[in-house]
């Protein structure tokens, strides 16, 4: 089958990198190409050339067998190339009939926008492709997943027939991406051609026709499907084996640490997100804490370490009653927390690492004597993390914002990690992260558990929380459906409570 | 990237913590430097599209911002060899007008600097600047025989205070209720404003006649380093201490380095455990009192009593001095020294090359636009963009 697209020799040099080094890739006709590779490899570097946001330093691009220049987006657009971005590019405030209709606006009388025509194909190509939406619903009421469409559709309005998808499920709940690979193959179906970048080993599997693997700006190999196990590409992409299943032993719980009653906490909209959650976490043990995306786990992280107010119930900690207590107050009393969302809350982007590295204990000895701050403890201390928790960066003195997204984390992990703790809140450790990075964490995080802190691991991931917890709570709707011992917890089993059916009532169906 | 050489790296970079933009200093000052010398040469386009000769114009300016350097160095000779210094004296009449207009520019410029570090943006510098002026005029005029030791810091000191308090005011109206600062820091200089005008028409105004306070005592004066007509005074100095102590609050404290977390990223700033509400207060109320100062070293240091329209703007260029000093103190500092010579060579240009004040709006105007948006001299000097984290300047609203 013909080729419908085809980069040869293409080369990206960035000052003091090189993004990408002579990459040759190819996309049949009607099939789905995935790109794999960790963060950093030259992804994004080469879909970027592709799409007109770089120019290449060498290598040519051949569409449908012509070659082709493309200098700006347009110049993909005009050859039939759409991309779906990995962070969204829609209005909010707009709904999806103005934000398909975005840059090719068509008018009535030469004046007025023509809305309904454009809501008219909008229903047209739903309908085509399975992608449901409401045309006329606004961009910020509507769930990532069906945000995602939008941009499909945003594509499709441009006739696009060879579609990018970056790391189209990084956002997505287990739900939602189900719905995606649907949506892809009806396109696939319809004769489009797809190529789908991601570093998720399974997705690879289940979707891919070919396989192509990046590794620090070259072109590793490619791959059939049939014969990759996720195993195989997890070396191709890291460079060595890897190992995706934590290694631990069984674990030696003591007594709690963590002492959560009946807690309610609403949201930043006053919304009841945690409605009566018990639970408690013992040192020596990881708790893991299951569900879908957006049923109350994280206002309740955010609760435990003081960045939402408690509506009622208690938190103790080692016999101190601890909620509403302020964030300073409950990091003083032995937590560390690494935050769902590290760009947000786990670092100041703009500073440098080794201010990153202090950031919670910067009023402490040795940081800081009275007012003045230490500079030479600070870098010292700096110096000591990046070697201990191999952070990859040139120096200390980069921002942090300059790091790639697993040596961010990994700078979060070493400054929590390296004060005393009594427990450990992780939300969403290894969200975005590459499997290199996903292995060194888990092993840190086992590590503090068998150093004796108390673990608590929120995570939508199953594999993750799986592969770290002795126990297992599913949350659902703001409350805790069951908790499960990890060892006889099933996928099946945690999918039901995720859904939020008991397993009794199930069992009872059956 | 090898380990090998991130290790040597490690050793042979600088650390650029406190960065004025990320880079080094000259990578820093380049868009800056750029940016002021293309607004001259458009300054000079427009010159001679008016008819003008803008080298003689600038020749004026020049002189009028640094003096001319003949009659600096026969001023020199003359001393030595007479031991009459008034040659001398007056050949560097030019380059400390330009200190002394320097001088408020750089405690109005580090008010705006300070604030945007904390994400906030301090409009309201020129009512601070009013407030200030009148706190110091009044315990420099309405208290006698003080020794100077005594007075002069406790003038100094009333004018820091009620500009504080006039930058606290909105400080804490964000804190307890998320008012806007934008929007309270103008109405807080519309009150000044006002106040000032009814103190000088009222009980401040020192006759019937004219809308001005007293002189202050001379013991309340800041002392002037050389005899009329020159006014340069201690106050410049003063200004570059404060320069000094700005540097050393942001970047070698644990408070500035609080003030700058909560600036760059407030929701890390609270899940660090910092207490963001005291910072927006006691920025506000440092940032008052920088401003205060400013007007404080202008009544002091320079005309001894407060009129009305008394600020030729200080408030309001200040915001431009932050943004041309990238928000750094010693940034300020020189951008403020260029706004000095600027306006002080202004005035000479107008009298020997007649071309209006108005000029220096212009080119002023032009590297400001070039510094907010410096794609422009990068496009213009094809200079390739570095990764730069940029300063935070505010955030929106109900933030």
């Amino acid at each position: 089958m013909a080729n419908v697209l085809e980069l040869q020799g293409i080369t990206k040099r960035f000052p003091g990198v090189l993004a990408n080094d002579k990459i040759d890739i190819a996309l049949r006709e009607g099939k789905i190409l995935a790109l794999l590779g960790e963060n950093g490899a030259g992804k994004s570097t080469l879909m970027n050339i592709l799409y007109g946001l770089y120019k290449p330093d060498e290598g040519k691009i051949f569409v449908r067998g012509k070659e082709v220049e493309i200098h700006v987006p347009n110049d993909a657009i005009a050859q039939g190339i759409g991309m779906v971005h990995q962070h969204f590019m829609l209005v909010p405030v707009m709904t999806v009939t103005e934000n398909v209709m975005l840059g090719v606006e068509p008018t009535k009388n030469g004046l007025f926008l023509d809305k309904e025509k454009v809501a008219q194909r909008i229903h047209d190509i739903s309908n085509q492709y399975g992608l449901e939406v409401d045309p006329h619903a606004y961009i910020k009421d509507l769930p990532v997943g069906i945000q995602q469409r939008v941009e499909i559709i945003k594509v499709l309005y441009r006739n696009a027939d060879i579609l990018i998808l970056d790391e189209p499920t990084a956002v997505l709940t287990p739900q939602e991406v189900e719905g995606l690979f649907k949506i892809i193959k009806t396109l696939i179906k319809a004769g489009k051609s797809i190529i789908f970048i991601t570093h998720k080993l399974k997705e690879v599997l289940a979707v891919a026709d070919d396989i192509s693997v990046l590794r620090l700006g070259r072109m590793v190999g490619s791959i059939e499907p049939k014969k990759a196990t996720p195993e195989k590409l997890a070396s191709m992409m890291v460079g060595r084996d890897v190992s995706l299943v934590v290694q631990k032993q069984a674990s030696k719980p003591k007594e709690a640490v963590l002492k959560v009653e009946k807690l309610f906490v609403r949201d930043e909209r006053q919304n009841l997100t945690v409605q009566g959650v018990s639970f408690e976490v013992r040192k020596g043990e990881v708790l893991g804490v299951a569900g879908v995306q957006g049923n109350g786990q994280t206002q309740l992280v955010y609760a435990l370490t003081g960045l939402l107010p408690v509506e009622s119930g208690s938190i103790e900690m080692q016999g101190k009653t601890l909620h509403n207590a302020t964030p300073r107050q409950i990091l003083e009393s032995g937590v560390a927390h690494i935050p769902e969302d590290r760009q947000r809350h786990g670092l100041i982007l703009s500073f440098p690492i080794h201010d990153n590295m202090m950031l919670c204990t910067y009023y402490k000895d040795p940081f800081a004597r009275g007012v003045s701050l230490q500079e030479k403890e600070i870098y010292n201390n700096a110096e000591a993390l990046i070697k201990q928790f191999d952070v990859r960066t040139p120096n200390i003195y980069v921002n942090a914002g300059t790091l790639s997204g697993g040596n961010q984390q990994k700078v979060i992990v070493a400054r929590e990690f390296s004060r005393p703790i009594e427990l450990l809140i992780a939300s969403q450790p290894t969200r975005g992260l590459d499997v290199g990075s996903i292995e060194y964490i888990h092993k840190q995080i086992i590590k503090k558990r068998d150093e004796g802190a108390g673990v608590l691991v929120v995570s939508s991931e199953l594999d993750e929380i799986l592969s770290l917890s002795d126990r297992i709570a599913v949350m659902y709707k703001g409350q805790i459906m069951d908790v499960l011992d990890a060892k006889k917890a099933t996928k099946e089993d945690l999918g039901l409570l995720m859904a939020g059916i008991h397993l009794s009532t199930s069992a009872k169906k059956k | 990237m090898s380990d090998k050489a991130s290790s040597k790296n490690k050793t042979t970079e600088k650390k650029t913590s406190e960065g004025i933009g990320g880079g080094s200093l000259g990578q820093a000052l380049l868009v800056p430097v750029l940016a002021v010398i293309t607004g001259l040469i458009l300054g000079g386009i427009v010159m001679l599209a008016t008819g003008s000769n803008p080298i003689q114009a600038y020749g004026a300016l020049f002189a009028g911002a640094f003096g001319t350097p003949s009659t600096i160095i026969a001023g020199i000779q003359t001393y030595f060899a007479t031991g009459d210094n008034a040659d001398l004296v007056r050949s560097i009449y030019p380059f400390t007008e330009s200190l002394v207009t320097a001088t408020p520019y750089i405690f109005a410029g580090l008010s705006v600097a300070l604030g945007f570090r904390a994400g906030l943006f301090n409009i309201g510098a020129e009512g601070q600047f009013f407030i200030g002026a009148l706190c110091s005029a009044y315990v420099g005029y309405s208290i006698k025989d003080l020794p100077m030791i005594i007075h002069l810091p406790l003038a100094i000191g009333a004018g820091a205070l009620g500009g504080a308090i006039w930058g606290m005011i909105p400080g804490y109206l964000k804190a307890r209720f998320g008012a806007h600062e934008v929007v309270n820091t103008i109405m807080m200089n519309w009150i000044a404003f006002r106040l000032s005008d009814w103190l000088l028409t009222g009980p401040m105004q020192a006759s019937n006649f004219r809308p001005v306070t007293p002189n202050v005592s001379a013991s309340a004066e800041l002392p002037r380093f050389f005899e009329d007509p020159l006014r340069f005074n201690l106050g410049f100095f003063l200004a570059l201490l404060f320069a000094y102590i700005v540097y050393w609050f942001l970047f070698k404290t644990t408070l500035g380095f609080e003030v700058r977390s909560v600036g760059a990223n407030p929701d890390a700033a609270k899940y660090a455990g910092m207490n963001i509400i005291k910072n927006f207060v006691l920025v506000m109320a440092f940032a008052g009192a920088l401003a205060g100062l400013a007007g404080t070293a202008q009544v002091l240091g320079v005309d001894h009593w407060v009129g009305q329209g008394f600020s030729a703007g200080y408030g309001f260029d200040a915001i431009a001095l932050a943004l041309l000093g990238k928000s750094h103190p010693f940034g300020v500092v020189l951008a403020a020294l260029l706004f000095g010579f600027l306006r002080s060579g202004a005035t000479n240009m107008q009298s020997i090359a007649g071309i209006p004040v108005d000029i220096i709006s212009i080119i002023q105007g032009l590297v400001i636009v070039f510094i907010a948006a410096p794609a422009i001299i990068r496009w213009l000097y094809r200079i390739k963009s570095l990764k730069v984290e940029e300063t935070v300047l505010t955030r929106g609203w109900g933030k």
